[in-house]
């Protein structure tokens, strides 16, 4: 490479006047394995603490004998079931749910270059809820089974992608605000959609599920929701672990990206697919939780900094453990009643959001 | 390296940006693209660095067909410096630089201490290297663009393409720009608007208007008065740089209504 070092600059450079200091970051290798301590942690926590009154040491004794198939008394079996059928895989969905959701978002900001955005905003999660609630209240995709409620989420959730992506599109290609704007707009047509199906509903105690579903519950946990949505979510992490530096060159804009060697047309349609594999997974066993693809990667990017490599060991695994907390508050506060997730994240949320909104001059964008 | 447009034509929904150009940069030559706004320099200088594709027409680097070759590829060849306004994450700027070496990577291998000692030397090489632990988005637009240019520069490129690199700078950040591009060594086909720092900097001159190139040649062959007027409309006159006798414009007043 050539060297510029022999050439003096017309002026010599100027540095700007009291910049602010280096952003101070958290070591990434004790932050991870903080958290990685935390999730198994918050995971036994989702198990021992609820409404009946079991103890802590007979929680952690029947979650024992769930993990490693020991034997319990015959007298103890309903506690058993309470703690490794009802709380524990709730507890494992929750953090499924959380890391996905954490992910996606990281994911669909980079994709329009925004830290404001999440599934929501791009009108994802919506669309992945029409599918849902079709099969919720109307059977819809019956044949399907157990699968029934995954695909039809995913399948309208990508549907529901393809159009904001159609819409948003033109001939010289697809920019971040056309696709906010377009993806808004999306959202509340397919919340009228869902709204207007749930009130359609024959059926009262459907469209009361559905309703709490609108809001996001885990309420209908058990361990045959897991591996769907794992799977799904596993296989997004691993995806956009791979293309981290290219979220890096995309999140620097089109142009550059493409001047790095990236082609940015590609690399979207691959988080397109991703983005709504995941949040459709996601959404068919949990709902719609709002906030957590918005304020995970946040905060995350304020511990770690922007590149996507240490943003993506960290934003899934602190999705997690907060979904996993959020959920054990959503059965306590008012127990025995359960809160709708999102109306947690949205008391967590909101607030975020305002300070977020404040702190940046933000521009949405750009065009 | 050199760099060889061969009737590159553009057209977007109907329209043509770009008709039949053609033009080469000679290695190690600064080449300058000057014309009008919407002229189609930014057009053309899209599909040298890939973020667009012609729809007829090739780009060469060495006689090596750039669509032929795939992204990463052309991208250890040649970088680029788009106009575009930045995102806003807050990047630092080692990490900004770090992409740079995104075409010589695999996906997920780790930083190589030869990534470092690249990334450093070019840090150093744009006279940036005091601003590596800083946060991107911090940075004066002087600042930002010398970073920029060593990300290009991380690339280890032998083409360097620049858009407009001294939009919304200062005169001395412009001059600064300008220099740090011309010491590099390397290619250089650059869009740029201010005719005055073109003569000064470049070696060759297209003009552009309408999609076309109109002339081509030495600073000192190209800006004439006649042409002036003709693709900008506008009267100048030309005077010798006193120091150095490049050519340098004085341009006149538009009579007032």
């Amino acid at each position: 490479m050539a060297t510029l070092r022999d050439r003096t600059p017309a002026v010599p450079h100027r540095t700007t006047s009291g910049g602010p200091p280096p952003p101070r970051r958290v070591p990434l290798p004790l932050l991870v394995t903080g958290l990685c301590v935390a999730l198994p942690v918050s995971l036994a926590c989702g198990a021992g603490i609820g409404a009946s009154g079991l103890s802590w040491g007979e929680a952690l004794h029947y979650l024992w004998a769930g993990l490693t198939g020991g034997s319990i008394a015959p007298d103890e079996v309903s506690s058993y079931v309470i703690v490794w059928e009802l709380r524990f895989p709730r507890a494992v969905l929750a953090a499924v749910v959380g890391a996905g959701l954490a992910a996606v978002g990281v994911a669909v900001q980079a994709m329009v270059r925004n830290a404001l955005a999440d599934p929501f905003v791009l009108g994802i999660s919506s669309g992945a809820g029409v599918g849902a609630n079709a099969v919720l209240i109307f059977g819809a995709f019956g044949a399907l089974g157990v699968w029934a409620l995954s695909m039809a989420a995913f399948l309208s959730a990508l549907a529901a992608m393809a159009l904001v992506y159609a819409v948003a599109r033109t001939p010289r290609g697809l920019t971040p605000l056309r696709l906010l704007l377009t993806g808004t707009a999306m959202y509340y047509g397919f919340s009228a959609v869902t709204t207007f199906m749930v009130f359609a509903a024959e059926h009262g105690e459907a469209a009361r599920s559905a309703m709490m579903w609108l809001l996001g519950s885990l309420g209908g946990a058990n361990w045959s929701s897991v591996p769907i949505a794992a799977g799904a979510v596993l296989g997004g992490l691993v995806h956009l672990g791979w293309s981290a530096r290219r979220l890096n060159a995309l999140a620097m804009g089109d142009e550059t990206a493409a001047a790095l060697g990236v082609d940015p047309g590609r690399l979207r349609r691959e988080l397109f697919l991703t983005t709504a594999a995941v949040t459709g997974a996601v959404v068919a066993v949990s709902g719609a939780i709002g906030f957590v693809g918005l304020m995970v990667p946040h905060a995350a990017r304020m511990l770690v900094g922007a590149d996507h490599r240490r943003l993506l060991a960290v934003a899934p695994l602190a999705g997690a453990v907060l979904l996993v907390w959020v959920d054990i508050l959503s059965r306590v506060v008012l127990a025995p009643a359960e809160l709708p997730l999102g109306v947690l994240t949205a008391a967590i949320g909101v607030p975020c959001f305002v300070l977020l909104m404040r702190r940046r001059t933000c521009t949405f964008g750009g065009a | 390296m050199q760099v060889d447009i061969d009737t590159v034509t553009v057209e977007i929904s109907g329209t043509r940006l770009v008709e039949d150009v053609s033009l080469r940069a000679g290695s190690g030559q600064v080449v300058g693209l000057v014309g009008p706004n919407g002229s189609g320099k930014s057009t053309l200088l899209r599909c040298v660095y890939r973020a667009l594709r012609p729809t007829a027409g090739a780009v060469r680097l060495d006689g090596d067909d750039l669509l032929a070759m795939n992204t990463r590829e052309s991208a250890r060849r040649l970088a680029a410096l788009p106009q575009e306004a930045v995102a806003e994450f807050d990047f630092t700027v080692a990490e900004v630089v770090a992409m740079g070496r995104l075409p010589h990577q695999g996906a997920v291998a780790r930083d190589t201490d030869e990534d470092r000692r690249t990334c450093a030397a070019a840090l150093e090489g744009a006279g940036a290297g005091h601003l590596a632990h800083r946060g991107f988005l911090t940075l004066s637009g002087g600042e930002k663009q010398r970073v920029l240019i060593a990300r290009a520069l991380a690339q280890q490129p032998q083409v360097l393409v620049l858009d407009e690199p001294t939009n919304h700078l200062d005169i001395a950040q412009q001059l600064e720009v300008l220099s740090l591009v011309r010491a590099s060594g390397l290619t250089v086909l650059t869009a740029l608007h201010d005719l005055n720092l073109a003569a000064l900097h470049c070696d060759l001159l297209h003009v552009i208007d309408g999609g076309r190139i109109v002339t081509s040649g030495a600073p000192h062959d190209v800006l004439t008065p006649v042409l002036l007027a003709d693709v900008f409309g506008v009267r100048a006159h030309r005077v010798p740089h006193p120091e150095t006798g490049a050519v340098q414009l004085l341009f006149d007043r538009l009579p007032t209504q």
